[in-house]
């Protein structure tokens, strides 16, 4: 146990934080061996006693005799099987906790490896315990309840551009290269086996279908396992996309041939016809499971369209159809994966645009929770079920799998690239093959396709298990600690961590349009020409039905820029306004500095931008003005609740961070760069205010509602006017009298009258109600709801 | 014949030489040529903007100028053909063309650089060397001009908002009475450094000749 050493060091018997953590996990562990046999102890004494308690009730039989009444009683069997699940799950989460305290040992092993590690350990505790180890990788449970999350998580998320613009790749992999490997790999273990006809072994035993049925196991590349590991490796997204597509796309492959040999091994033979019977089902498999997914997808999207009253059980939405849709791909024996992927992605896109911002996060969060806790259990299991066995080693077999697997994928991976590269624009390089070849890691899926063989029909399925098992422990063991060094080495282009910006969709679009209208010069329908094709009648049919009110119009470039706007405002509600945007640069540009000098008009320019609803702005208002006043009071905890990314996670001291929170704020006023302004009320209304705040890059105006509204105005390159002095002055004040009112966070309190304090919040809120003004569509669930949450997500 | 094969042959070969197409796609774009200006030796911008296809275009406008654009020609002349030759229409093709294997990296910056321009000379429409807000801000339009009156309404403010983005990240640090006049090549360079131009703006240009270019013949 390396990791566990290397904690207890000579710095002695510290009771670090990492070390709490796995003393509490052996508590847990021995807790839970330890139930099962008072399980079994207590359940007699409890149906005793219910027995007793009956003839109580019902006759004073001469031989019952009183007992006193039980205080404390143990009726462990009734909450055994949740019981024991949750205490899995725990033991899961705590185990992925320990491993991110201890810092420099994530960075070397990656996580699928320790992981495994604690499956065997506990799985050796459980049979040191005596107790018979649960069949925790059993194929119900694995197919059933730990694929699915992981995979919709992959489906909904996944990045399609680069998935269709690399199609033809991933399925050429993921098709011809899955069947390159199964045949290549059943073929020659079969004739390894019946090699040696002078010392009968074994594997003489061994036929040709079961060869084939375990080559067509061996060979699928894992989804679980490339996700575990890429996803640490931060690979460029070409090599991404290609490695995850494939290994999500050949389970058609996987499903049809592992039917295919399972029914006929049996029997012994397969003819002609049913190899032609067995590629007609590989069509139906992967093209049923993909309009299956797309049914249920549409019809989520359909419903999403409705749920403006009932926000809270959108996301439900999302997750039923989906597990439905992969449920009832199964049914048919179709590719539930592709099901999944298909139904994820068809959804997306119109989901999102009707559900609410709330319901987002929720989705996402919720998602990447559950195949978190989903792969880590995966992991788990396969240690246990290593543990368990059962096992039948045999040199010879296991060897020349692990090898021929590594064998077969490189020159799979090699023949086809020479292939692929003819019709590939952008080549695939020979660095790319072999990143493709290396991380070709198997998993989960394998094994428990190998246990749901029937011991009956295979007597070698010992022998397999354990194959499986090996070459899976290869992989994720050798390939998956290794993977990461080779890529720096090789110098492979990482994926690039810069976020989207504007001017980078204007010209992805424009890039779009150019390259379509050039495809119709030349004269012929290429690529992009059917993709625009697609895209116009995405736009004229489909969104109408799918999408609800006038979201259904948004252009993309339109719908991205509002996306911006919100990430931006959201950033800045949430750090308590007036504090530049940490994300950007330090830069002093604003407005004023790209607008060409115009002499000041005589009045405020008014700039018009499409009206919302008045509920929705209503909406907003409410949310706003509630969440800034506890942003107010909370100022000071406000990074630990929220769900979004806060730049000042780690605290600075609060006393440095404000009075440089002020500063800025002071300097911005200075500059005066942009003004918010607010149209004179009569001076005695206090919600009224002329505030000028020098806001961040992205300023935008609004369209003045109706009379009841308090409009905002931007201004944009008017010089100082006499009202804005005033405040200028005020907030000097306040910026002075700061070290003194330190508890009230943020909360500028200017000397003077009655209009003062109100001013800051007005001027904060009003300059954020305009930003989230075109963003937020969310209403949200009622305000008094909002008791419990302190922020916008 | 045998004359007329080398004299075109010669001809291909100057061509394949300036533009680094082969010649089979010499040939494939020639025949097109043929078919968009009616067999005359020039083509026009009418005979352009008669392509069906191009009419669902948002940008087309743009697309067909760059066609008599001097600037992408190479040869450092300004201003705009009223016509333009097999030759020029080959210069304007060629720069979508991919990289292949054997690029190296010096060349993939100079094609991500010469790709680069010719997006550069589409938007700087006034040939001043940047892109202005006013020039940035027809871009958008233009490109949000089929989604409608939403378009037209947001587009200034994307378009401010995009040219604010170039400013902050090129020039992060001016006084509030400094003005940014526009966007140079240089800062355009910048802001689409992470797109990689090379991979991207590319068609595939067909090696063999296919029947199949029923789609946008401008016959009259």
């Amino acid at each position: 146990m390396p990791s566990r050493t290397g904690s207890h060091s000579p710095a002695g018997f510290g009771k670090s934080l990492p070390e709490r953590g796995l003393l509490l996990l052996m508590v847990l562990v021995f807790l839970e061996g330890s139930v099962l046999p008072l399980g079994a102890a207590s359940s007699p004494d409890t149906s005793h006693q219910t027995n007793l308690g009956d003839h109580q009730g019902t006759h004073t039989g001469p031989n019952s005799t009183k007992k006193p009444f039980p205080v404390l009683a143990v009726e462990y069997d009734r909450v055994q099987i949740p019981f024991e699940i949750s205490l899995w799950v725990l033991l899961a989460s705590l185990m992925k906790l320990g491993f991110h305290l201890i810092p420099r040992l994530s960075s070397i092993v990656p996580e699928s490896c320790l992981l495994i590690v604690v499956g065997l350990l506990v799985g050796g505790l459980i049979k040191l315990a005596g107790e018979e180890v649960p069949p925790v990788l059993d194929s119900r449970l694995f197919f059933l309840c730990l694929l699915p999350p992981i995979i919709l998580d992959a489906g909904y998320f996944l990045p399609i551009r680069p998935f269709m613009e690399n199609l033809g790749t991933i399925l050429m992999f993921a098709v011809v290269g899955t069947l390159w490997n199964a045949f290549f790999i059943g073929g020659v273990l079969y004739g390894v086996a019946q090699i040696q006809p002078a010392n009968p072994s074994d594997l003489h035993q061994l036929e040709l279908l079961p060869c084939l049925l375990f080559g067509s196991i061996i060979s699928a590349v894992d989804p679980v396992a490339v996700l575990a590991v890429f996803e640490e490796i931060h690979i460029n997204e070409l090599l991404h996309i290609l490695v995850f597509g494939e290994s999500l796309l050949n389970d058609a492959v996987t499903v049809v041939l592992y039917h295919l040999f399972e029914e006929y091994a049996g029997v012994g033979t397969v003819t002609l016809l049913d190899g032609v019977l067995g590629v007609i089902s590989f069509f139906v498999v992967a093209l049923g499971g993909v309009l299956v997914g797309a049914i249920y997808g549409i019809l989520a999207a359909f419903t999403s369209r409705f749920t403006s009253h009932t926000r809270v059980i959108e996301p439900l939405f999302v997750f039923v159809y989906s597990y439905m849709a992969y449920l009832s791909a199964e049914i048919f024996h179709l590719s539930g994966i592709m099901a999944l992927i298909a139904c994820g992605a068809v959804m997306r896109p119109y989901v999102e645009a009707n559900i609410s911002h709330k319901s987002h996060t929720t989705i996402k969060y919720f998602l990447k929770m559950w195949s978190s806790v989903s792969e880590t259990l995966i992991f788990i299991f396969l240690g246990v079920a290593t543990v368990d066995g059962p096992h039948a080693w045999n040199w010879t077999f296991v060897t020349v799998t692990v090898i021929l697997c590594l064998v077969a994928r490189v020159i799979g991976v090699v023949g086809l690239t020479y292939v692929i590269n003819k019709f590939r624009i952008v080549k695939l390089t020979t660095k790319d093959q072999f990143i493709i070849a290396y991380g070709g890691l198997r998993g989960a899926i394998a094994f428990s396709l190998g246990f749901l063989l029937n011991q009956d029909h295979f007597p070698m399925r010992k022998m397999f298990l354990t194959a499986i098992i090996t070459v899976i422990f290869f992989t994720v063991f050798v390939q998956g600690m290794t993977i990461k060094p080779l890529v720096e080495l090789l110098a492979v282009k990482k994926k690039q961590e810069a976020k989207r910006s504007i001017n980078e969709e204007i010209h992805t679009q424009f890039l779009d349009h150019l390259l379509t209208g050039i495809e119709d010069i030349c004269g012929h329908y290429g690529h992009h020409h059917w993709k625009d094709k697609l895209n116009r009648f995405n736009k004229k049919y489909v969104k109408k039905c799918l999408i609800a009110g006038e979201r259904s119009k948004e252009p993309q470039l339109i719908a991205f820029y509002h996306k911006m706007e919100m990430k931006q405002a959201i950033e800045l509600v949430e750090s308590g306004g007036g504090v530049k945007l940490p994300s950007a640069m330090p830069s002093t540009v604003s407005m004023q500095n790209i607008q060409p000098k115009k002499p000041p008009p005589a009045k405020p320019v008014e700039r018009v931008l499409p009206q919302l609803p008045k509920g929705r702005e209503e909406e907003i208002r409410k949310i706003l003005r509630s969440n800034l006043q506890r942003t107010r009071q909370r100022l000071r905890s406000y990074n630990r609740h929220t769900l979004v990314a806060d730049p000042y996670e780690d605290g600075f001291s609060d006393l440095l961070i404000k009075k440089q929170r002020m500063v800025e704020l002071e300097k911005k006023i200075k500059e005066m760069s942009n003004y918010l302004t607010v149209p004179a009320a009569p001076p005695d209304s206090p919600t009224m205010c002329r505030a000028r705040l020098a806001s961040d890059p992205q300023a935008y105006s609004m369209k003045p509602v109706s009379d009841s509204v308090p409009t905002i105005q931007v201004d944009l390159a008017s010089p100082q006017s006499p009202d804005s002095v005033n405040l200028l002055d005020e907030f000097r004040h306040a910026g002075q009298q700061q070290p003194e009112v330190e508890d009230q966070g943020l909360m500028m309190k200017p000397p003077s009258g009655p209009s003062g304090p109100n001013k800051p919040r007005e001027a904060d809120e009003a300059r954020d109600q305009q930003k989230l003004m075109r963003c937020l569509s969310d209403p949200g669930p009622s305000a008094d709801e909002d008791e419990d949450e302190p922020f916008l997500p | 014949m045998g004359a007329k094969q080398t004299r075109s042959a010669q001809k291909y070969q100057d061509l394949t030489d300036k533009t680094g197409f082969s010649p089979e796609q010499i040939k494939n774009l020639h025949k097109r040529f043929q078919q968009l200006s009616d067999n005359e030796e020039t083509i026009s911008r009418e005979n352009l903007e008669k392509i069906p296809a191009l009419a669902n275009n948002p940008i087309r406008k743009q697309i067909i100028d760059a066609f008599f654009d001097k600037r992408n020609q190479h040869q450092n002349e300004v201003g705009a053909f009223q016509e333009i030759g097999f030759e020029q229409f080959l210069m304007v093709m060629s720069h979508f063309r991919p990289p292949t294997l054997k690029t190296t990296e010096e060349e993939r910056e100079a094609m991500r650089k010469e790709k680069l321009r010719f997006l550069f000379n589409m938007h700087d429409t006034d040939n001043d060397g940047t892109i202005t807000l006013e020039e940035y801000r027809k871009v958008v339009e233009e490109l949000l001009s089929k989604s409608g009156a939403i378009g037209l309404e947001a587009a200034k403010a994307i378009a401010d908002a995009a040219m604010l983005e170039v400013a902050s990240t090129n020039v992060p640090h001016m006084a509030p009475d400094d003005f940014y006049e526009g966007i140079t090549f240089e800062h355009f360079e910048q802001i689409l450094k992470g797109l990689e131009m090379e991979s991207r703006m590319h068609i595939r240009f067909l090696d063999v000749d296919t029947m199949t270019m029923r789609c946008g013949k401008s016959k009259s």
